[in-house]
């Protein structure tokens, strides 16, 4: 078991790694985590003069590159930020960072190969153990909490029904994240549940969703569109046959990935659907009583106003 | 080992004759279909090392056969013919010519990591489709795929600036595949945002393009990572020339999987 004061205390202050994405096609979900942050009282220090975390593309030219991209990120963390826990929202980078920390721990080739880079480039080497790589889920989770949410939110997601999608990258592969599936309290990688739990405290009503973990050929997405579109189709499809009104979201990746492909599978295979795409942060945000702007809901591809609307969420 | 998914067994090697009689036995129909037996003649004994020698490939020499990546498999649900158990099997054995068969879908896999998440050995079979794609490419027997060229991409600009751009990637990708820009779904999706987003962010957008993200101080990463591409790539050219061996993954293989 966990102690959960402790991570808490420790999360209430984290590094902050938006990553690629979130400065570009992601950027809804960067302004929602920000506005929460700042709601919430909850300190975010954005990791200085970051560099990309490798995405899912570097890996298939070496993969000892991205361990180092994903090195020096912590490194500049915990060397020129001094912070011992490291916040990344999105998946992608999520799992890097993680992947390297386990890299750095057990396979000694890794060290040493980013010992190498590190040393050429200039920088202290980063170490494992050093930091900490959590995921937005569980910074929300162990600082404001289902309790703390239930007394803000005051059940404001009522009647909103709510398909939690967490892709990939989040859970899988299971090694990389040794703290997951370790009982009461812990995340679990075969059905995860931190979003289910943060937006039922909100109100929601969270639908059965049997696809929660499958995957939406994100990186994929421009080289292999078809297949892309196939599956996101799949994912939006059992989302409506579940009875979801919206879709809610943790990587941005997914998330463009669904809405990009939701109007692909209109326009090429004539697949219609109209169930909604947001980021957990919006949904969260809203709950919260902040406004869709100021949680960049317009910056989403798919139009969710009129269901916010409907749903007094404003 | 037999092997024994149906998709296996190709439609020109099922026999099925109208009218035979074999030693007084009537043979005919469907119900008495043969399987012609295939016969493989060319090996290359230097397969596994060479697949070995690609990046993801060094822990395929722990494969067991067991068929869980194939039966976890994103792609392999949507397209039967997607077989990574087949193909490391393959691979292992040394028949680069029945791997050929397949080789234009190798690439299709989309890196959801069920199977490396299910595998008991730790072979990491996402890392071995990634290394046979690599390979295939690296040997001419395949055009770069979409991938592939997506992969490049992206990484060149991480390795010159420390970051990507997206709408950079975006372009280049679509400019390398000689696709269009002007697509019905990407027009449709620009439109949908442009009418509600504000001014601020199309400013925004045009001055990422202008002064693209960059790390700073990023020269030297970059001349270290150059070096050590370069490196990487000469090592692999060496296992290919049969010059070199490939150094196998010797981390422990960790529990499996309950």
């Amino acid at each position: 078991m966990v102690d959960v004061t402790d991570k808490a205390k420790k999360y209430r202050s984290v590094g902050y790694y938006p990553g690629c994405a979130l400065e570009g096609t992601g950027n809804g979900y960067d302004v929602s985590t920000r506005a929460i942050a700042k709601k919430l009282g909850l300190g975010l220090r954005e990791v200085s003069n970051w560099n990309c975390c490798g995405a899912m593309e570097v890996k298939n030219v070496d993969p000892k590159i991205q361990t180092y991209l994903s090195a020096r990120v912590l490194s500049q963390a915990v060397n020129e930020d001094r912070v011992d826990v490291v916040m990344a929202p999105c998946n992608g980078c999520y799992h890097n960072l993680k992947k390297a920390e386990h890299d750095l721990a057990h396979d000694p080739k890794s060290v040493e190969v980013v010992e190498k880079l590190s040393t050429k480039a200039g920088h202290k080497a980063y170490k494992a153990g050093e930091a900490e790589t959590i995921h937005a889920l569980d910074w929300l989770k162990a600082t404001v909490g289902e309790d703390g949410l239930r007394e803000r939110t005051k059940g404001k997601l009522a009647g909103l029904k709510i398909a939690n999608y967490y892709g990939c990258m989040y859970v899988r592969p299971r090694h990389i994240f040794p703290e997951k599936d370790q009982g009461p309290g812990s995340e679990s990688t075969s059905q995860p549940h931190f979003m289910d739990d943060l937006l039922a405290a909100a109100g929601a009503e969270n639908v059965s969703f049997p696809l929660k973990t499958a995957c939406c050929g994100g990186a994929h997405t421009l080289s292999d569109s078809d297949t892309s579109t196939k599956l996101v189709l799949n994912i939006l499809q059992a989302a409506e046959a579940s009875g979801a009104e919206v879709i809610a979201t943790e990587c941005p990746t997914c998330h463009t990935g669904l809405e990009m492909h939701q109007v692909r599978a209109e326009k090429r295979f004539g697949k219609k659907t109209n169930v909604k795409v947001l980021y957990f942060t919006q949904l969260l945000g809203l709950a919260l009583g902040i406004g869709p702007r100021a949680l960049g809901i317009h910056t989403n591809i798919s139009d969710s106003m009129d269901l916010i609307i409907e749903k007094r969420l404003i | 080992m037999p092997i024994h998914e149906k998709s296996l067994i190709r439609p020109e090697n099922l026999k099925t004759h109208d009218n035979l009689v074999i030693e007084g036995i009537d043979v005919s129909g469907h119900w008495s279909t043969f399987i012609e037996s295939r016969v493989v003649t060319d090996y290359n004994e230097n397969l596994e090392d060479e697949i070995a020698a690609m990046p993801g490939g060094d822990k395929i020499h722990r494969c067991w056969q067991c068929g869980s990546c194939t039966n976890a498999c994103t792609v392999n649900a949507i397209e039967p013919r997607f077989n990574p158990r087949y193909w490391i099997y393959l691979i292992r054995m040394g028949m680069e010519s029945e791997l050929l068969r397949d080789k234009d879908i190798i690439w299709q896999c989309v890196s959801c990591h069920k199977c490396t998440h299910i595998c008991p050995r730790d072979v990491e079979p996402e890392g071995v489709m990634k290394a046979t794609a690599h390979w295939l490419t690296m040997k001419g027997y395949t055009p770069p795929s979409p991938s592939h060229i997506f992969d490049e991409e992206f990484t060149h600009q991480i390795v010159q600036r420390g970051r990507i751009e997206d709408t950079e990637v975006l372009q280049n990708f679509l400019r390398k595949t000689k696709q269009p820009l002007m697509q019905d779904w990407l027009t449709a999706i620009g439109f949908a945002i442009a009418k509600r987003l504000p001014v601020k962010w199309g400013i925004k957008m045009a001055w990422a393009q202008i002064f693209k993200p960059k790390t700073r101080g990023w020269d030297k990463a970059r001349i270290a990572l150059e070096d050590y591409i370069h490196e990487v790539e000469s090592e692999q050219k060496a296992v290919i020339a049969g010059k070199s061996k490939p150094q196998q993954s010797h981390a422990p293989v960790r529990e499996a999987a309950e």
